[in-house]
């Protein structure tokens, strides 16, 4: 597989604020690529970047092995379907399908074939001689990937493409938007800041953190080994404390939670110079003993709430000063089954290898 | 007791006080026209109530009227003209200022929009002082730039607002898709801003038939019709004069309708 | 860099014309107009000179001064009754008018005589007042007088009334836009917490629409400050405004420094009323 997309460190800055800084990224034809991170990070400014609506400060883009760094967005082979779909409000669905055609020179008895191709793909072709503003929000958001699509661009960006459309919907799309990029085998990039669909929808995640890279990963990558505690609180929850960490003499390393000591397998992340670190482990990687005489790697605490959600309960405990969440399958044994309430002193343990430890730093 | 109080309550109930003052107003604004459009068909000289009989003559009169007619000619010609360079000044202007950053541009601005609130003895007299300088004979020609220049803030302002609600990502999505500059501005800028264009146009066509400062200072020999029906009435009230502003309150008529219609188009 | 170039290139395109226009057409007159208010007057024409002579007469001469005071005093009587019967009107047509509809009609029809010949439209205050006029026939014609009076016409009142029927559109289209933007939830709000109709008006009403006021106040005042026809058929030499002047200058008197030394000052108190009100106005936005 060869790179369709890369990208060179990448910046822009505007004025005296960095919108991306220094970003490098290949990303692989036929690739689903999400870039995630919430508003201000520099996603948005990176695919418009790849777009050609902002030129790089410094850095270099490559499509298809050309530096299109220089290259007017006019003249890149890469589409964009817009937040907004930016449908052109004046013209029907199937001028607005067209339209991409029709300004590069294809004839009107040409178009049509393309126009009508485009828009089954997207499950619309009835819908040819309607006014965009006679579609429904999800109708129109199709017919921008229509647009989008017809002249088949080497890579299709996507500037969030659901966060218009309600939440119903916009899980249909997500399906939709899936099946479309195995049907049409085209590079998909879309900028999202909604972590789960970056992880339901694609194939690889670029976290971004204040302009920079803060991981990229598969979703599963991302989730279970995060690079940092920012990638680990972004996706998913992490119960994050800071501690720091000595090697005992029977080459066992304990760390502690707000006072209570626990035990963590060795991991060439653990800073054991005495320096304080940030560690951290999933809700659902700890569970709840009865007896806490049985716990081998266990907190104390007290339960705050009960959060029922169904298949799980999400349990906020208070440890010493810290909080943890931990959530406990609602499966058909009984013993399990059985939830804590309010007020009542539990004990938490912890598999040694299931606690990560990240960056050093604090955290109150 | 009771009585003067709801007597009091009814007059000073607000919804009455209101209606009250609405109409009023309105009567205020069109009494004066329809005065001037039924003095039109007076059969006598003077303007004076009440109206003895009635009479088409006027209105005959008006079309054997040389001078009238060629005045009516040159103020289309000059409407006309001035109007076709207000939109080919205006419409860039507006999408300059709606569009780019450059040096100078909250002065452009300004400059462009000052004719508004200016008034136009100030155009006109500053006008004058350059064609003067230039050595430039005045003519209807003289009017028409003096026209543009005072007009093209109407064009401006209109253009400028419509553009301002004009998502961004139109122009982007039309670039993304292949389209250049120019390509842009005629597919998907041009058909989206057409109302308001036209709009305007109108608009700075009436007001450019209308115009009087400007025209006062910068035409030579030549009359348009509003400086013609002036030197009438300067001369004198005719029944005659309220002939031919009956026909333009007609043309104005039909322009507002035109330019309402425009409106409702774009509220679609 | 290139597409930086293309988009300096395609903004040059678009701009060059109408710079060109505005330097050409606007820049340059009011600079030459500037330099003339420094000129000399010579007989039978003016000379070139750098001199304050001009500015010196008007301020000193009352002859002029007395016309300054009063066409800011007629313009700012405009300005008043304008708003007064404005901006009840306006006020009818958001709060009490319940059908969208009607509403648009009503407002489009004080819009409208906008397009109507202003020429015309203060010519018929001419036919209306005038000595022989249409008022003076009527009062006869109803036996409230016996002979016709000229007291309607050639005066301050009748420049006045004028020029309020000629400018009211521009006071009633700003403060209908800024009572259009007041919330409606904001005057419930204000009632739900026991503020009467009039109270409401006071504290919430009339504080908002304040921008609205000083934009039509700023609009008519600039406008009827300017205003040179009406005199001419309505005012008399009672009603003799500064542009009237200004236009003597430029014609019969032949003394064009002192005509543009006039119309520079005319300038300068027009755009510091349009800058205050700018400024009143984001102070304005900025408190909503």
């Amino acid at each position: 597989m060869s790179d369709i997309i890369q990208i060179q460190n990448l910046s822009k800055h505007f004025g005296n604020i960095v919108g991306v800084n220094d970003v490098t990224l290949d990303i692989n034809e036929g690739e689903f690529v999400t870039i995630l991170g919430p508003s201000g990070c520099g996603k948005s400014t990176l695919l418009r970047m790849i777009a050609g609506f902002e030129q790089p400060t410094q850095g270099h883009i490559f499509l298809d092995e050309k530096d299109v760094t220089n290259t007017p967005a006019n003249k890149r082979e890469v589409n964009m379907v817009f937040q907004d779909y930016a449908l052109f409000p004046h013209l029907k669905v199937g001028a607005n399908v067209g339209y991409g055609l029709k300004v590069n020179g294809v004839n009107k008895s040409d178009r049509q074939q393309p126009i009508i191709d485009a828009l089954n793909l997207v499950g619309l072709s009835d819908k040819i001689d309607n006014m965009p503003h006679e579609l429904s929000g999800g109708q129109r958001q199709r017919v921008a990937l229509a647009r989008a699509l017809v002249r088949r661009p080497k890579v299709l960006l996507l500037d969030e493409p659901l966060s218009a459309l309600d939440a119903n919907l916009r899980e249909q799309m997500q399906v939709e938007l899936r099946h479309l990029h195995k049907k049409v085998g085209l590079t998909f990039i879309m900028v999202t800041h909604d972590q789960t669909e970056a992880m339901v929808m694609s194939q690889r995640v670029v976290v971004m953190k204040e302009g920079q890279i803060a991981q990229m990963g598969t979703p599963s990558d991302l989730y279970d080994h995060p690079a940092n505690s920012y990638v680990a609180n972004f996706i998913g929850t992490t119960n994050l404390f800071s501690s720091t960490a000595t090697k005992t003499s029977s080459n066992q390393i304990n760390i502690n939670y707000f006072g209570q000591p626990l035990q963590i397998a060795a991991n060439d992340k653990i800073l054991t110079s005495g320096t304080e670190q940030i560690f951290g482990f999933r809700p659902e990687k700890a569970v709840l003993v009865h007896d806490h005489r049985q716990a081998t790697n266990g907190l104390q605490g007290k339960v705050k709430e009960v959060l029922y959600q169904g298949l799980a309960a999400r349990i906020l405990i208070n440890v010493g000063a810290g909080e943890i969440a931990i959530d406990q399958m609602l499966s058909e044994t009984k013993e399990n089954a059985r939830l804590p309430s309010e007020g009542d002193q539990v004990t938490i343990e912890i598999d040694p290898h299931k606690i990560m430890a990240f960056e050093q730093g604090h955290i109150t | 007791m009771t009585t003067t109080t709801t007597l009091f309550s009814r007059i000073f109930s607000t919804d009455g006080a209101f209606k009250a003052v609405a109409t009023s107003v309105l009567a205020f604004l069109y009494a004066p026209i329809i005065v001037l459009v039924m003095f039109s068909f007076s059969d006598s000289r003077s303007l004076s109530w009440p109206i003895k009989g009635l009479t088409f003559d006027w209105y005959l009169k008006l079309f054997q009227n040389e001078d009238l007619l060629e005045a009516i000619g040159n103020s289309f010609y000059v409407a006309s003209c001035s109007t076709l360079l207000t939109l080919i000044i205006g419409v860039p202007a507006a999408l300059a200022l709606n569009r780019y950053n450059f040096f100078g541009k909250s002065l452009f601005r300004k400059l462009v929009l000052l004719p508004i609130a200016l008034p136009g003895i100030i155009t006109g007299i500053s006008m004058l002082n350059l064609f003067k300088v230039v050595g430039f004979n005045l003519s209807l020609e003289t009017v028409i730039i003096g026209h543009a220049t005072a007009l093209i803030a109407i064009i401006v302002t209109q253009v400028f607002a419509r553009l301002e609600r004009l998502p961004k990502s139109l122009d982007e999505a039309s670039a993304d898709l292949g389209a250049s500059g120019l390509q842009t501005f005629l597919f998907v800028t041009l058909p989206n801003i057409k109302t308001s264009v036209i709009g305007a146009g109108l608009l700075s066509f009436t007001l450019s038939f209308d115009e009087i400062p400007v025209t006062f200072f910068l035409t030579g020999r030549d009359n348009t019709l509003p400086m013609y029906i002036w030197s009438t009435m300067r001369r004198g009230i005719t029944p005659e004069i309220n002939a031919v502003g009956t026909l333009i309150l007609c043309l104005s008529a039909i322009l507002i309708i035109i330019s309402v219609l425009m409106l409702r188009d774009k509220n679609q | 860099m290139k597409i930086i170039q293309r988009g300096k290139l395609a903004a040059g395109a678009v701009l060059s014309l109408p710079l060109i226009w505005t330097i050409l057409f606007m820049f340059v007159p009011y600079a030459i107009l500037f330099v003339y208010s420094f000129w000399e007057k010579k007989y039978p024409t003016f000379e070139a000179a750098f001199q304050f002579g001009n500015y010196f007469t008007i301020f000193t001469d009352p002859q002029y001064f007395q016309v300054l005071l009063r066409t800011g005093k007629i313009a700012a009587f405009v300005s008043f009754f304008s708003a007064l019967l404005a901006y009840p009107f306006a006020y009818f047509l958001i709060f009490k008018v319940k059908t969208n509809g009607t509403r648009q009609l009503l407002y489009m029809a004080v819009i409208a005589p906008l397009w109507i010949s202003y020429l015309l439209r203060a010519y018929t205050w001419k036919t209306i007042l005038g000595t022989n006029g249409i008022l003076n026939s009527f009062l006869i014609w109803a036996g409230i007088t016996n002979e016709p009076t000229d007291i309607f016409l050639y005066n301050q009142f009748a420049m006045i009334l004028t020029l309020t029927y000629v400018f009211i559109p521009f006071m009633v289209m700003p403060i209908y836009t800024s009572l259009e933007k007041i919330p409606k939830n904001l005057i419930e709000a204000s009632a739900d917490l026991g503020l009467n109709g009039f109270m409401t008006f006071i504290k919430v009403t009339l504080p908002l629409s304040i921008p609205g006021l000083v934009a039509g106040f700023t609009l008519t005042f600039c406008l009827s400050f300017g205003d040179f026809i009406a005199s001419f058929l309505v005012g008399g030499p009672d009603g003799l405004m500064i542009a009237n002047v200004i236009s003597s200058q430029f014609g019969a008197a032949l003394n064009w420094p002192l005509g543009s030394a006039l119309a520079i000052i005319m300038l300068v108190i027009v755009l510091t009323i349009i800058s205050i009100s700018d400024r009143f106005e984001r102070l304005g936005e900025a408190k909503l």
